[in-house]
């Protein structure tokens, strides 16, 4: 696949750098539908993570209000949901389907192709110095093939034995077996393509996003001045390059045993009262090959956000970010550690004790590049001379989660602790808090604060302001109480739990959850109204709204095919000289020389002059 | 389409075979996951022991040789030698085709020996086989498809000298291929 593409780019190479401000006229497939452009693609790559958002969210309030209201009927859902509700009782399967499509979408759509889509295309060329992606053609390839997967994934919610059912973790021997539940039939099948064509699409992603990083920095732009959203970004494609095609073997291998009757990962199965003729597979092993991805993948969501969040925090705190190096540091530390931990999540495999020990040990040695980033994040708010734009309440919100979420990560971490607490709420609260929310915190900010150099205009703050509150309070109603009720054994996954004595008590508290949970989904609509408003109809921005040092603030604030109309700018500093003492703002973007900021220069400073 | 020519160099290496370094390490980690697998799975038992095919070797052979004759395309484009980009090329596309006629015909021959891919009597040792040759295979035709464009290119005079960036990364693809091979027929030696 990936030779084609490139045979076929490289004629576009060829003609192309005679014509950088050669404007053929587009018409309208090339300039929305089919765009080259970095900028565009970025824009469908959010679009998309937005609707997927919604179907994810939507998802989840359903099922949360079977699991807060266990006994109730719910008629009402009846023409939405059509056969998955009988006499008012959401079918149990579908349920099982629909926490593992809220899982996939989430993750994988939202968090993995929303947010890296978004940001690494649309900020990479723009804060570098570069006109486009090193191959605007394979970024093109990589958003549709993605569409093609979103279409695939989207129609198996609508089949008749239903989406897949398996968790978004698609263990078998259950995935493997159409004849378990109905999740494992042609949804599972529909799953697997559609997920093949999505590593692909983020492989191509990838590719596109270390080539042009390592390869067109404007002059000046060495690594060490590279604004902290471009190492985060790097470092995330770098992960997935990696951890992808893992997941694809892994996928390929499950396809194999689903329909082609070999044995990866069955052996010995009676179902019916029947026993199969699959023998020599261990499902242990698709554990191993699930979570050697699926533990960097958690880190391919998060990183984003730590170099988005870096950025904004320096940039309205006007202070330089506190420890830029270390920053650096650590993101490198996470992104290696993140290799050798995946067994963390298969602690209650039967796995010989001292191997799980090891894992151990890795697991909790990633707190400390966290911490290191977490205590960066407050120094540089330390005094600051703080601007509470939307933008940056998500960002001190995320660095909030992040830390409630962490701390328990430290918890998970051990053994010994994890084989009381796996799969209770108390992992889904853990990963709720310090993934989906962080991460999601992560994607409002870095959507606040770049909104002005996507569309031009500015969305409104007071309704940033009341989005954030909102989102905010209701992220810790739902999430804080599952510690509660994981940490006494509440298992997740359960579609009823009423038959446990047990767990009765725990009725009121599970009603709450869901009462927050449709609270804070409600106000993501005032965040879609913001968005779309705002579009159309938002202040104009000016041309460096937030006195911002990057260069993606140097171009036109509606930049046009290859970004800069003239010449790209040379880049001499980096990118966080706020309130430098002497200087005659309290910002100086990267592309100023120090020949004219004299009287701000440091020592060593000087001699660059 | 607007392009970075300008300022390509803070690298200092084109960024298109950059790139394919990349896609390269891709695969590569696909077949570390199906080879490790490959070993966890065996350390644990109930593991089918069989020869492998005879033909491996002369498939061993047919790849090698056509790294030498890709190779050979290549200089002969630095030396515009465009005739002998042309031979040298099919050369190549025709060893590609007997590598996979050969691998299928090894198929075969596993088939006669009741190591089957799939199905009652199968056993992972098989399948693992069958699934490291048949996506080596699948990657094999993807570099024949690479070879067709680049073939296509040569007899528009679009491969010569000062064009070499496309022969350049059609070589280092098909010297990955067979590597690749060379890798896994040692692994199984080893392994199987
Ligand atoms: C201090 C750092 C962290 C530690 C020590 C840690 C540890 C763990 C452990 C041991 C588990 C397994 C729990 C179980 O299933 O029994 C777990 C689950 C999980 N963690 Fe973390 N974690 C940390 C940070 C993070 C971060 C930063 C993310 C994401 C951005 C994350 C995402 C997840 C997810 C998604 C799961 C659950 C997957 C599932 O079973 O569906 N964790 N964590
Ligand atoms: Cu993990």
């Amino acid at each position: 696949m990936s030779s084609t593409d490139i045979a076929i780019n490289q004629t576009d190479m060829h003609h192309g750098h005679e014509e950088h401000d050669h404007h053929h006229d587009l018409n309208f497939f090339e300039k929305y539908i089919f765009s080259l452009d970095h900028k565009v693609i970025a824009k469908q790559y959010l679009f998309m993570g937005i609707i997927w958002a919604f179907i994810g969210g939507f998802l989840s309030v359903l099922f949360r209000l079977q699991l807060g209201w266990p006994e109730a009927t719910f008629t009402f859902l009846e023409p939405i949901l059509g056969g998955w509700v009988q006499n008012g009782k959401i079918d149990p399967e579908f349920y099982l389907a629909m926490v593992t499509m809220h899982g996939t979408i989430m993750v994988f759509f939202v968090l993995t192709a929303g947010l890296s889509g978004t940001f690494s295309n649309f900020l990479i060329p723009l804060q570098i110095g570069a006109r486009d992606m090193a191959s605007g053609f394979m970024n093109m390839l990589s958003f549709w093939i993605f569409f093609l997967a979103s279409i695939i994934m989207f129609t198996s919610l609508f089949i008749e034995t239903g989406p897949a059912g398996g968790g978004w973790t698609i263990y078998p021997p259950l995935s493997a077996l159409p004849q378990a539940i109905q999740g494992s039939g042609t949804g599972m099948t529909l799953w697997l393509i559609s997920m093949a064509l999505f590593i692909i699409s983020q492989l191509l992603g990838g590719v596109n996003y270390i080539t042009t990083v390592i390869n067109l920095r404007t002059k000046g732009m060495s690594m060490t001045k590279l604004p902290l959203t471009i190492w985060a970004f790097t470092l995330t494609a770098i992960l997935g390059l990696l951890s992808f095609p893992v997941l694809l073997s892994a996928a390929l291998l499950l396809i194999f045993d689903r329909s082609f009757g070999t044995s990866f990962f069955l052996s010995d199965i009676y179902i019916a009262g029947q026993a199969l003729s699959n023998t020599g597979g261990s499902p242990i092993l698709f554990q191993h090959l699930f979570w050697f991805l699926g533990h960097p993948e958690v880190y391919i969501v998060i990183l984003p956000t730590f170099g988005i969040v870096s950025e904004v925090i320096a940039t309205n705190s006007r202070k330089p970010i506190f420890g830029y190096r270390a920053m650096i540091g650590s993101m490198l530390g996470i992104a290696v550690l993140s290799f050798v931990v995946w067994a963390h999540h298969m602690f209650v495999t039967g796995m010989n004790p001292f191997l799980g020990s090891v894992f151990m040990f890795l697991t909790l040695i990633i707190a400390v590049p966290s911490a290191v980033k977490v205590f960066n994040w407050l120094a540089t708010l330390w005094r600051g001379n703080i601007r509470f734009t939307s933008a940056m309440m998500f960002a001190i919100g995320f660095v909030s989660l992040f830390i409630s979420g962490g701390l328990t990560g430290i918890i998970l971490g051990n053994s010994a602790l994890d084989i009381q607490l796996h799969d209770t709420y108390f992992v889904v609260a853990h990963f709720h808090l310090v993934m989906g929310a962080a991460a999601f915190f992560g994607m409002f900010c870095g959507i606040y604060h770049w909104f002005p150099k996507m569309f031009g205009r500015m969305m409104d703050e007071k309704l940033g302001f009341v989005h954030f509150w909102l989102t905010f309070i209701a992220v810790y109603l739902v999430f804080m109480p599952m510690h509660y009720v994981g940490i006494a054994g509440f298992p997740r996954r359960y579609y009823n739990w009423t038959g446990f004595e047990t767990f009765n008590m725990f009725t009121d508290l599970n009603t709450f959850i869901s009462i927050s949970a449709i609270i804070g989904f409600t106000a993501q609509f005032i965040f879609l109204f913001n968005f779309i408003y705002s579009m159309f109809k938002g202040r104009r921005a000016t041309l460096n709204p937030w006195h911002s040092n990057t260069l993606e603030w140097t171009t036109p604030v509606n930049p046009g095919h290859g970004n800069w109309p003239g010449e790209i700018p040379a880049v001499y500093r980096w990118p966080y000289d706020y309130s430098k003492p002497g200087a005659a703002e309290d910002f100086i973007p990267q592309n100023v020389p120090f020949s004219e900021t004299q009287s701000s220069n440091l020592p060593q400073e000087r001699v660059l002059e | 389409m607007v392009t970075n020519i300008e300022n390509q160099n803070s690298a200092g290496v084109h960024p298109l075979k950059f790139a394919l370094w990349l896609i390269i390490i891709s695969i590569l980690m696909m077949f570390g996951a199906f080879t490790s697998a490959y070993i966890v799975r065996r350390e644990e038992g109930n593991w089918l022991e069989f020869d492998l095919p005879q033909m491996f070797i002369i498939n061993t052979a047919v790849i090698i040789l056509s790294s030498i004759t890709m190779q050979w395309a290549y200089f002969a484009a630095k030396k515009n030698n465009l005739s002998m980009v042309k031979i040298m090329l099919v050369l190549t596309m025709v060893l590609g085709i007997v590598f996979l006629y050969g691998q299928l015909s090894a198929w075969g021959d596993l088939v006669q020996n009741n190591v089957y891919f799939g199905g009652v009597d199968s056993n992972p040792a098989g399948s693992f086989l069958y699934v490291l040759t048949g996506v080596h295979g699948f990657h094999l035709i993807t570099g024949l498809i690479f070879l067709a464009i680049l073939l296509i290119a040569s007899f528009k005079y679009k491969v010569h000298s000062k064009k070499m960036v496309r022969i350049q990364l059609c070589t280092t693809y098909w010297h990955f291929l067979g590597g690749l091979w060379l890798y896994l027929y040692f692994f199984l030696l080893v392994n199987h």
